[in-house]
């Protein structure tokens, strides 16, 4: 049976329609509150909001890609596990380990020239990740422990080993945090600072993004990929066909973690001075890999347009702060990222509007069929 | 003529399906009228319809002459139509009164529920109808064939005139489904009248009156019962001659392909062992039954041939190499095929696609994967292949989504897969379990096909029918134990029934 499916049934049309209405809703409960708390100014706030990744042109613009590239990374952990049928809550613990394991490397690891510490720092910053989120996988596969549980337990596992590798290695005195990456041995900005000039943009959102690719062949093209999905979707038959069940989850986990250590590790290679605090608070950017997934209803590409999404808000945001107070600011933008969240249950709306709209249609062109026979 | 209930020109069209084109039934007032069609015919979709809970795209519904719009089940109820669903809907941890008077309960001061009144209706009922069920028992306490009773007894203190009874007989004993037969003859004579779906053609022929048959979502034929044949029946249903009788030459066992021995299998914390010093061999071309009664081994037997289970001792050996403890891929490897008991569980990935379930046992290898990279033409068209050759029923062919097709598709699906894997022994547990008359011979042949091609089948089977016509030797299974051997020629059910229960040993089964 061919049937034509048009360009607004395609399921990937859905998807792209699904996240829009959820950030437009979002923008909307924003500018409620923003109404709320300060109505003359409401507008403009919201127009700044808005606008607010283009204000000063390419550089803001080059900052939302800057900002991206950490969510983009733990959004995509996030998403990739979920496929495979697991929630990876760790993501945290995997970012912060990943962004301490890439700051030690590149700043102690003299011995590396200038051209490829960087590199190898982003590799064993996702090595780090990945060992971190083989923990729970391992313990779920051979213990059933659940993902959850052994996850957020990892996370503050592995928040407290930074903080003290902090302090014994990596100190800086003067602003009790972390010494920072040199400019030097920095990601390079590969061309970027020249389309984006006074922007904190460079090599790594390119990374970022290849990553993103990288996985979703991983996901859809590859015979790996068709056992772990199987596998998520269901345990026992993949058992049965003769798929190694527990290697998978373990495989699945550990390249989440690979995913999101990386992340940390180009977070803090980026040479714009970021460091870790020796404060016991899991960073942001790993929690908000979650919304990130969500939004981009756990795919690998959607992951790249979530996270620019949640960077530019984030930038506009911050412009925003010159007219309202910076927790109403926070509010906002944690209300339109809470409200992308909501992109599945749209899809499913959708499904379910066009099945009502589907049946009704047919039963009234069978009526007149109908009709025309007797 | 007086007609209790009239469907006329019913036609129902889901998306890529259409289920009901233009079907009439119409049914006298004291009937027992059958309702005949494969899995998949149309039949259930008939039903929500007459019962509310779809709408007819066009057509109408008449009772007692008077056209009617049923908008829910509520509706039909005030209509006094009453449905036995195929799975019930009772609250287990209610007694049966309280699930007979669910949703109609009276309630007196303070909200008490008043039960007397309904007790009396109750008993009352069951004298009548000879049904025997205990007001005050629970739900989960009593057994299947009560539990439908108490389904009965729903309808009948609904003062329901029309009942529809889903596959009753599904769940039920040889001796319970007699009991039912007697309890639906007592409720025409009291003027009820009964719509009877079933694909059980024996039944049809014992209570039923006339019988409406349906194929493929049209309307065949409505017959007087008592004027056609089982045959008939079939045929029309079918669309084409169904033999009873499996058409095959006499095996020409070769080469010794599997070996048990001694196979133990005492899982952790058990007491006894669930496999006891099992020994068999299977050959090329012949089809071995394992028969008995459900839940004496057969399936941990064949947990442990297929890897799912590791043997506690003995050995189990494949074309002359020891597989005892080898894994479940190495197993597909050396030419084990299995069709699983459990279709949802381990036959199939039921949210990936047709094609992609067709895969499922040899994705990895050439010429569905290159390098580790997966080539999805050559899987749509291995799958549209099969789908073909296999009458794989679905909207959209391949590409739908295996949680979305009938029961017998989904069936139709695994036996495609592993039978045309590349493979020495064929092991098939329950292959037909739950399949019309059409999808069961359809699945005996392949399987005879498979034998003659030299290969060899190992059958596990609950059907007596099925053991008797398919199998070259049979191997009865009795708490864990393989209690005899016979020869399907040189027996009968009577026979294999002694053994099954235990109650007989074959010479060389000795205790």
């Amino acid at each position: 049976m061919k049937n034509k499916v048009g360009f607004f049934q395609k399921d990937s049309t859905r998807s792209v329609i699904s996240s829009l209405i959820a950030i437009a809703i979002g923008l909307l409960v924003g500018f409620i509150i923003m109404l709320i708390s300060q109505p003359d100014n409401a507008l403009q706030g919201i127009s700044i909001l808005l606008t607010g990744g283009f204000r000063d042109g390419m550089s803001s613009l080059g900052n939302v890609l800057y900002l991206a590239v950490p969510v983009m990374m733990t959004g995509l952990s996030v998403a990739f596990a979920y496929k495979m049928g697991e929630f990876n809550i760790g993501v945290p613990g995997q970012y912060v380990v990943g962004a301490f394991v890439g700051l030690y490397v590149g700043i102690k690891w003299t011995f590396l020239p200038n051209s490829i510490a960087w590199l190898v720092a982003i590799l064993l910053g996702g090595i780090a990740g990945a060992i971190w989120a083989f923990v729970p996988g391992i313990l779920k596969a051979k213990c059933n422990v659940n993902v959850v549980i052994s996850g957020i337990m990892m996370n503050y596992v592995g928040l407290l080993l930074v903080i003290q590798g902090v302090k014994s290695w990596l100190y800086e005195s003067t602003g009790a945090q972390s010494q920072v990456i040199s400019g030097a041995r920095a990601i390079p900005n590969a061309g970027l600072d020249v389309i984006f000039p006074d922007s904190s943009a460079n090599f790594g959102f390119i990374i970022a993004c290849l990553l993103c690719v990288l996985a979703w062949v991983i996901m859809n093209k590859t015979t790996f990929g068709y056992e772990l999905k199987a596998t998520g979707f269901n345990k026992d038959a993949a058992k049965y066909a003769g798929m190694n069940e527990t290697k998978n989850i373990i495989l699945a986990l550990v390249l989440a973690g690979f995913f999101a250590g990386c992340g940390g590790a180009i977070a803090y290679l980026g040479g714009t001075g970021k460091a870790l605090q020796i404060s016991e608070v899991l960073p942001a950017e790993g929690f908000n890999g979650i919304p990130v997934a969500l939004l981009g209803l756990s795919n690998p590409i959607g992951c790249i347009f979530a996270s620019l999404f949640i960077a530019y808000v984030n930038v506009g945001g911050s412009f925003v702060q010159n007219i309202f107070p910076i927790e109403i600011v926070d509010i906002i933008t944690g209300v339109i990222v809470y409200f992308a969240s909501f992109t599945l249950f749209i899809k499913l709306m959708f499904a379910r509007r066009d099945a009502k709209r589907e049946a009704k249609r047919e039963a009234e062109e069978l009526k007149a069929r109908g009709g025309e026979q007797s | 003529m007086d007609y209790a209930i009239e469907m006329l020109h019913i036609t129902k069209e889901f998306p890529g399906i259409k289920a009901n084109d233009d079907i009439t039934l119409q049914v006298k007032q004291g009937e027992i009228h059958a309702l005949l069609g494969e899995n998949g015919a149309g039949k259930s979709t008939l039903m929500s319809i007459l019962f509310g809970l779809y709408q007819p795209d066009i057509g109408t519904i008449k009772i007692h002459g008077q056209e009617v719009k049923i908008n829910d089940p509520n509706d039909a109820n005030k209509y006094k139509i009453g449905m036995v669903h195929q799975h019930f809907k009772l609250v287990h941890n209610f007694t049966v009164l309280e699930n007979i008077i669910l949703g109609i309960e009276q309630t007196g001061f303070a909200g008490k529920l008043k039960t007397s009144e309904a007790r009396k209706k109750v008993m009352e009922l069951s004298e009548h109808y000879h049904l025997n069920v205990d007001p005050d028992a629970k739900i989960e306490d009593i057994t299947v064939g009560m539990q439908q009773r108490v389904e009965i007894l729903k309808m009948l203190f609904r003062d329901n005139e029309i009942l529809i009874f889903d596959e009753p007989t599904a769940v039920l004993t040889p001796q319970e489904i007699d009991e039912l037969m007697h309890i639906m003859k007592d409720l025409i004579k009291e003027g009820k009248s009964i719509i009877f779906i079933t694909h059980k053609l024996n039944e049809i022929k014992a209570v039923a009156d006339r019988c409406t048959i349906i194929r493929k979502g049209r309307y065949v034929d409505t017959v007087n019962v008592a004027d056609v044949t089982k045959e008939e029946l079939s045929e029309k249903m079918v669309g084409h001659k169904v033999s009873f009788v499996v058409d095959k030459t006499p095996a020409k066992p070769g080469d010794t392909v599997l070996s048990v021995k001694n196979l133990t299998y005492k899982p952790k914390g058990a007491n006894k062992p669930l496999l006891n010093n099992v020994s068999f061999d299977v050959h090329k071309g012949e089809i071995v039954c394992i028969a008995g009664i459900d839940g004496n081994g057969q399936s941990e037997l064949i947990f442990n041939i297929s890897g799912l289970q590791d043997p506690t001792s003995g050995t189990i050996t494949m074309n002359g190499k020891d597989i005892t403890h080898d894994t479940i891929r190495h197993r597909n490897d050396d030419g084990i095929a299995v069709i699983p008991e459990d279709r949802h569980k381990h036959g199939l990935v039921l949210d990936y696609t047709v094609a992609e379930n067709m895969i499922l046992k040899s994705y990895y290898k050439e010429p569905f994967s290159h390098h580790g990279f997966i080539d999805f033409n050559e899987m749509y068209k291995y799958s549209d292949h099969l789908v073909e050759e296999y009458d794989v029923r679905s909207g959209e062919g391949s590409k739908s989504i295996a949680r979305g097709m009938s029961g017998g598709n989904q069936q139709k699906a695994i036996v495609a897969r592993e039978i045309e894997s590349d493979n020495d022994l064929l092991i098939a547990v329950q292959p037909t379990r739950g399949l019309d008359v059409g999808a069961i011979e359809f699945i005996h042949k392949q399987l005879v096909k498979h034998r003659d091609a030299n290969k060899a089948v190992l059958l596990v089977s609950l059907e007596l029918d099925e053991v008797m016509t398919v199998s070259d030797r049979i191997l009865v299974m009795y708490e864990g134990e393989i209690v005899g051997e016979l020869d399907p020629k040189k027996t009968d059910v009577k026979e294999l029934g002694l053994y099954m229960a235990g109650s007989k040993r074959g010479a060389g089964y000795e205790k």
